[in-house]
């Protein structure tokens, strides 16, 4: 188990947290209720910014003095200029969005960094369950029946290692993680992390020569 | 703006209030207005609540509507029924709450509440200017309350917020003096009127030029362009409400009974409620001031601002950090016109939230409890007011 200041909150939050920089500029995608946001509002003291659909937690946010755009994040990123932020951080949500490589290219060109997270539909669980049961998989990071699941484009690790050299970014940290059932706690996994991660966490930028284009 | 003038059911209120009266621009130092011409003395009407703080940081700025004043919230005397239009929200622990802010809120020039406005006495003429008053603008308004600033010594506004026309003061005094505004609330407004909301202003103000009473302005001492001016407040009731709101107030229910009575004796609940709005309003608002300021409301364009071109331009400026909140069902400044604010905004690097309220009321949404609103308004004041 490795320890972070803040305990309380989720663990790949923390991971997140861990990478970035005090005082820079972050915008957060699909920020839910502003947790990771206001953790680095005041304890690396980012300037930040979220985005986030749902009204109740656009206002809980707000309500916690967090800047939050109630809005879709695919069009919300189209009105920032290149580099605007020094990270733009989507967490768990790329395995919701309807068109990844559009977003990721708008995130790429946003921000100077981008941490990106997902849950590693890889893991032997999921693997087993669709294997033994015959049934489509719920695991605690991906809860939901195949009727009711916002999650459409679930991808394992190697999937987005793979879609890193296709698009052509790079990816310049990678945590693979197992966490405990309420993922509040968890452990770096190095060895066949495809199969053993329930998490992926990058932190990814355009490659130098993809710069201005 | 309705009218939702009752008290709050928390029973928390203000408490006593009373209107101060600041007179300027007096001869030969006139305020000169954007249309070019010179208005003087000015006379705004205003009142306060709370206690200001010894720095002066913590003054908040509430602008009202169309057809509000200075009478924002508590009450005048002990027996006094009727306590101010957003007395839900400023008060003692409600959203803006008086305990901890200073809250100020003037009657717009060109008012009849006690600003000075086509009704008042023409100095030069001894009798009321009609129509011989000058056209003003937003800005205009937002001049009168900076001089306003001055005379009470306050060079900065920890918040301002106005809903509809309220708002559009917010946006120009962000823009007009961006040094003196830290936060500002733009509630269900705009930064220009679209051709519906001018559309629906023009039938309301023909509808008191058609009024034979109303005589080119000059019935101060005759009959009042009394129908004119109920149909006029009318047209402005319907674009207040939405078609949701209506069909749970009224839907097709008749006054009496459940049989027609085939004449025009206003039998759906709804011809009922607006002539009983009508005929309120003209007791206390007057024709010529309705005509002014809507049209100070149409002429606002905050993208024509020092002839820039675009709403992005408009807000290079602008310093203040921003919260706009716009409401579902409001169609008489839909929610793209915020979200095309907030985008103007963000592209002009500002520190920006946006929150579109489920609301089914219409625009009148902004001036009824909602919890959520109090929520944001409190929440988001306070983090200001943290940082200082």
């Amino acid at each position: 188990m490795k320890g972070f200041d803040n305990q309380t909150m989720r663990y790949d939050l923390q991971i997140i947290a861990s990478w970035i920089q005090p005082g820079s500029k972050v915008i957060g995608l699909g920020c839910g209720e502003g947790e990771l946001l206001q953790y680095l509002k005041e304890q690396k003291q980012v300037a930040e910014t979220g985005v986030e659909v749902i009204e109740s937690r656009v206002a809980a946010c707000i309500s916690k003095g967090l800047t939050v755009i109630q809005g879709d994040i695919n069009e919300e990123v189209a009105d920032y200029g290149d580099a605007t932020f020094d990270y733009v951080i989507l967490s768990q949500t790329l395995q919701q969005v309807y068109d990844p490589l559009a977003l990721i290219r708008s995130m790429l060109r946003i921000g100077k960094k981008v941490i990106v997270s997902f849950p590693n539909f890889g893991h032997w669980f999921v693997r087993f369950q669709l294997l033994y049961t015959g049934h489509a998989p719920i695991t605690p990071q991906l809860p939901y029946q195949w009727y009711e699941t916002p999650n459409i484009r679930v991808l394992s690790i190697r999937d987005f290692r793979k879609f890193a050299r296709e698009v052509g970014f790079s990816i310049l940290k990678e945590a693979t993680i197992n966490t405990d059932r309420q993922d509040k706690t968890g452990n770096y996994i190095s060895f066949m992390p495809n199969l053993r991660a329930t998490y992926g966490i990058y932190l990814i930028s355009q490659k130098p020569e993809n710069l201005g284009s | 703006m309705s009218e939702y003038i009752r008290h709050d059911p928390s029973g928390r209120s203000a408490g006593r209030v009373e209107k101060n009266y600041f007179t300027f621009a007096e001869p030969p130092n006139e305020m000169i207005l954007d249309s070019g011409r010179r208005l003087g003395p000015i006379t705004i009407a205003y009142e306060t609540l709370g206690t200001l703080n010894a720095d002066k940081s913590n003054v908040i700025l509430v602008f009202h509507a169309l057809t509000g004043d200075s009478h924002v919230a508590g009450t005048y005397s002990d027996n006094d029924d009727k306590p101010g239009w957003w007395d839900n929200m400023v008060g003692p622990g409600k959203g803006i709450d008086t305990d901890k802010y200073f809250v100020i809120c003037s009657n717009v020039l060109g008012g009849c509440m006690g600003s000075t406005g086509p009704a008042s006495i023409d100095p030069a003429a001894g009798k009321p200017y009609g129509l011989n008053f000058p056209m003003v603008t937003i800005a205009d308004m937002v001049r009168a309350q900076k001089a306003l600033m001055d005379q009470l010594g306050i060079e900065r506004i920890l918040a301002m917020t106005g809903g509809s026309m309220g708002g559009m003061q917010v946006l120009q005094w962000c823009v007009q003096y961006p040094k003196m505004v830290l936060s500002a609330i733009p509630l269900a407004t705009t930064t220009r009127h679209s051709a519906l909301a001018i559309a629906f202003n023009e039938v309301a103000r023909q509808a008191i030029i058609a009024d034979p009473n109303w005589n080119n302005g000059n019935y101060y001492e005759n009959d009042k362009p009394n129908l004119g001016l109920s149909v006029a407040r009318m047209i402005g009731h319907i674009t207040y409400l939405s078609d949701e709101a209506m069909r749970s107030k009224f839907g097709r229910r008749l006054q009496t009974g459940e049989n027609f009575s085939f004449n025009f004796e206003g039998e759906f609940q709804v011809e009922s409620y607006l002539r009983h709005q009508g005929a309120k309003f003209v007791e206390r608002f007057d024709a010529n001031s309705f005509l002014y300021v809507t049209k100070a409301a149409d002429y606002f364009d905050l993208t024509r601002q020092n002839e820039q071109a675009s709403a992005a331009d408009a807000f290079s400026n602008a310093a203040a950090r921003f919260m706009v909140i716009s409401f579902t069902s409001d169609w008489l400044y839909p929610t793209y016109q915020s979200r095309d604010m907030v985008k103007a905004m963000k592209k002009n690097g500002l520190d920006v939230s946006f929150c579109e309220i489920e609301a089914q009321w219409g625009h009148d949404a902004f001036l009824l409890p909602n919890q959520r609103l109090s929520t944001l308004i409190s929440g988001f004041i306070d983090s200001v007011y943290e940082r200082l």
